[in-house]
């Protein structure tokens, strides 16, 4: 029984946090709430130089070429300290795609500017309100060529290359939707910036007339590719959740220490020390869930799709518990501009809709706890 | 990352597996399967023989209190091989549901505070399940406040050195099939209330003990009142030094809250299954949108405690102590489980009042519900519970004491304000 990271991976996190200690800093963090860009490019480019970007990619496509496992930790520190970076677009989403569906030259031509930093990619999926499905898919790819609109796509704006979701062929229902590949600095595509209730991160919508798009996978089978592929970045994006529940937990400790009220230490009052108490818990089911589900992730096991839902759902309801508590310990500071218990609960509830809706997660869950059931059966 | 033993779990596996399978009491398997939450489920033969039969049949073949050394009767192994000894027993565990209170806390204790020839005396026949303990701890006035009890030890006066007792227990698990009970006093009221305690050790048959079973909420009896009438103890049946009583429980209460935290079970499994076969509004229950939404709360929940469980079990695997994540077994599992009921009885609609043998799977859920409310208490209830991850695990400040520097005497109760 090894349910743990090793030595070596432990070190590489500690690593990562250091530099984003240093690096990251409220301000930079801010720098899109304050009406500058939501993309911290220098910060990036240390990621990349760092190997970051790149350490789940092989070498032979300009990767680190180490595991899944470390970039499981690497977006833990991420998340802990709200970076202002598209990984979760650019290397969750859209390098995973390349990795799982690109052909030999696709994954030649992008996965190295992905790792380098020196491209950022993208997954434009949504066409508006509500759980996502086939059947509300209108953009289309006719003779090569994408119309239609996708909105909200987190770093639709900043993004040299998103992967779309659209319809082509004579297929139905899943089976009508395939991926495509579209440079978003190429011609036919308008971008625009959406307001969002997390301006840290950008939102955008992209609107297609003709653009020039390269499939990606096999023709019909863009829903299965999908979902393959935003099971293993949601658990990914769990251990985002699990770095920013844990650091909610601790500054909202650390104030609960400092701050002095009735003659004293507010978190000696048991409805503060309680509510800490229950953050805690969650953040730890959150943590051990994400446990599962990085082994899943690394191991290629065939619960990966049970995993990544249970270490999703669980990951979603710490970060939100754990930011919204966060402001509630700190009072009318919380609720201040210049504190930032408000980037934590705004992070928070933004990643909780990113990949899909708690609720459409739940959803998935019971559907492959079913299914595993079923298969035992 | 695996789940997989190293080679020497694996050999150690093997041969626990290999030994289950041919010592085992199979002609209960079928009957330990079926058992409902909180009943024994033996109905074949005296489930309290079956128990000690199977826990001396470990013990003679060195498989009873596995990390325990050989000398007190225990098997010297590691606590890794303890949680496999564990998961291969399976089924067969619950047969040791008598001795969990001996083994898991008064042993301990003894094994910390006893002297070298009572060690000798008391540790191998509790091993063996020969002799059953019981913790005296809790009293009418000292519940969570366990500090407030005032069961008193004094001196005799006749010179012997002997202490006599007078006063009640409450919610003593097992004191009606117990030889031998851990007992806190008070020694001293005129100290502050942590101060004046003093730990023994007394047979059950000593005269003045008297056992009175509380029948409990759900109308099952596994506690008790214990009574105490100028009780005789020898001076050598104390345990650490008078005075000391509140640094010895903790030797005890620590090991409560590991033993009843791990492994706990939130029902979740059986809740699902019943989901695939119940039926709301003409279609299986688990078609239900806000069904999906409730089931997949509690999954993750089951879950998390698994894996959190199986972290502890790395760590041990490596030699290393688990850390804090685990006090949040009995937390969550307690809740859970009865959130989990309230929800399979609303599923089964009206009919989910009724607790008999047409109740599905076999009244289970109204069990849960009905036993539930005592998980959340007992052991350390969930507000003592979440003091301790608040104080010891995330470092938060104690509560401003009142009664701190105060005489017991002096302290207001309920009755004495």
């Amino acid at each position: 029984m090894n349910l743990d990271f090793s030595d070596d991976q432990k070190q590489l996190q500690d690593q990562i946090r250091r530099f984003l200690s240093e690096k990251c800093t409220p301000a930079v963090v801010r720098s899109g709430l304050e009406g500058g860009e939501p993309f911290a490019r220098d910060l990036y480019r240390g990621l990349a130089e760092m190997g970051v970007l790149g350490v789940a990619i092989p070498e032979a496509y300009g990767g680190v070429g180490l595991s899944h496992l470390e970039l499981c930790l690497a977006a833990e520190e991420l998340g802990r300290a709200l970076a202002p970076v598209p990984v979760a677009s650019s290397i969750y989403l859209a390098a995973e795609f390349l990795l799982q569906a690109g052909s030999e030259a696709q994954k030649k031509a992008w996965l190295p500017r992905l790792a380098s930093g020196e491209a950022v990619g993208t997954f434009a999926f949504v066409e508006g309100q509500g759980r996502m499905t086939p059947d509300k898919v209108a953009a289309a790819v006719r003779d090569g060529r994408l119309s239609g609109a996708k909105s909200p796509v987190a770093d639709g704006d900043i993004a040299d290359l998103a992967i779309v979701a659209a319809r082509s062929g004579a297929g139905r229902g899943e089976q009508a939707i395939s991926l495509f590949l579209v440079e978003l600095n190429g011609p036919g595509v308008t971008r625009e910036t959406l307001a969002s209730i997390d301006p840290t991160r950008s939102q955008a919508r992209l609107a297609f007339e003709g653009a020039p798009a390269e499939r990606l996978g096999g023709e019909g089978e863009g829903w299965a590719i999908a979902s393959q592929v935003m099971d293993r970045a949601a658990i990914l994006m769990a251990f985002e959740q699990v770095g920013g529940a844990d650091r909610a937990l601790s500054m909202a400790r650390d104030y609960a220490l400092d701050r002095m009220a009735f003659g004293r230490q507010i978190g000696s009052f048991q409805a503060i020390k309680h509510m800490l108490a229950d953050m805690y818990v969650s953040a730890t089911l959150a943590r051990s869930n994400g446990y599962y589900g990085a082994w899943a992730l690394a191991s290629g096991s065939s619960e990966l799709p049970v995993a990544a839902a249970t270490a999703r759902v669980s990951a979603t309801q710490a970060f939100q518990h754990c930011a919204k508590n966060n402001i509630q310990v700190h009072g009318g500071m919380g609720f201040t501009w210049a504190f930032d218990c408000h980037l934590f609960y705004r992070r928070s509830n933004a990643l909780a809709l990113a990949l899909g809706s708690l609720s459409t997660w739940e959803d998935m869950l019971i559907t492959r706890l079913q299914g595993a059931n079923t298969q035992a059966a | 990352m695996d789940f997989d033993d190293t080679p020497e779990e694996a050999a150690f596996r093997a041969e626990a597996r290999a030994w289950i399978q041919a010592n085992a009491p199979t002609h209960l398997e079928a009957e330990l399967k079926r058992a409902g939450f909180a009943s024994s489920g033996i109905e074949s033969e005296d489930p309290m023989a079956a128990s000690k039969a199977w826990q001396k049949k470990k013990a003679e073949a060195g498989w009873a209190c596995l990390n325990w050394p050989k000398e007190y009767g225990g098997g010297a192994r590691s606590p890794i091989e303890r949680v496999i000894w564990g998961q291969e027993e399976g089924v067969y565990g619950s047969l040791s549901s008598p001795f969990i209170i001996g083994h898991g806390m008064c042993g301990p204790t003894v094994m910390a505070w006893a002297s070298e020839d009572h060690k000798r005396r008391l540790l191998p026949p509790l091993a063996s399940g020969e002799e059953i303990w019981c913790q005296l701890f809790s009293e009418p006035a000292g519940g969570s406040d366990l500090a407030g009890l005032r069961t008193s030890a004094v001196k005799a006066d006749d010179g012997s050195g002997d202490w006599i007792i007078n006063g009640q227990k409450i919610w003593t698990s097992g004191a009606q099939h117990s030889q031998w009970g851990l007992l806190i006093t008070r020694t001293n009221p005129d100290a502050p209330k942590h101060k004046g305690l003093t730990m023994f050790f007394l047979s059950m048959s000593t005269p003045g003990v008297e056992v009175r079973p509380i029948k409990q909420a759900n109308g099952q009896s596994g506690f008790n009142e214990v009574y105490f009438t100028d009780v005789r103890i020898p001076d050598d049946q104390r345990l650490g030094a008078v005075g000391q009583g509140w640094e010895v429980s903790l030797t005890t209460l620590m090991n409560e809250r590991l033993s009843i935290g791990s492994g706990m079970s939130t029902g979740f499994p059986e809740l699902f299954e019943f989901c695939l076969e119940a039926e709301v509004d003409g279609r299986p229950a688990v078609d239900d949108s806000a069904v999906r939404s409730r089931l997949a709360q509690f999954a993750v929940k089951q879950s998390g405690l698994k894996y959190t469980g199986m972290r502890a079990i790395t760590a041990l695997s490596k030699g290393e102590t688990p850390g804090p994540e685990n006090s949040i077994g009995k937390l969550v599992a307690g809740a859970t489980m009865q959130e989990l009921a309230m929800f399979a009885l609303d599923l089964q609609g009206q009919a989910g009042v009724v607790q008999d043998e047409s109740s599905p799977m076999n009244a289970r859920f109204q069990q849960i519900l009905m036993r539930s409310p005592a998980t959340r208490i007992e052991g350390g209830s969930d507000e003592i519970l979440r003091n301790i991850i608040g104080e010891r695990v995330l470092g938060l400040p104690g509560d401003i004491r009142v009664d701190k520097d105060v005489p017991f005497r002096d302290i207001p109760t309920s009755g004495r304000k």
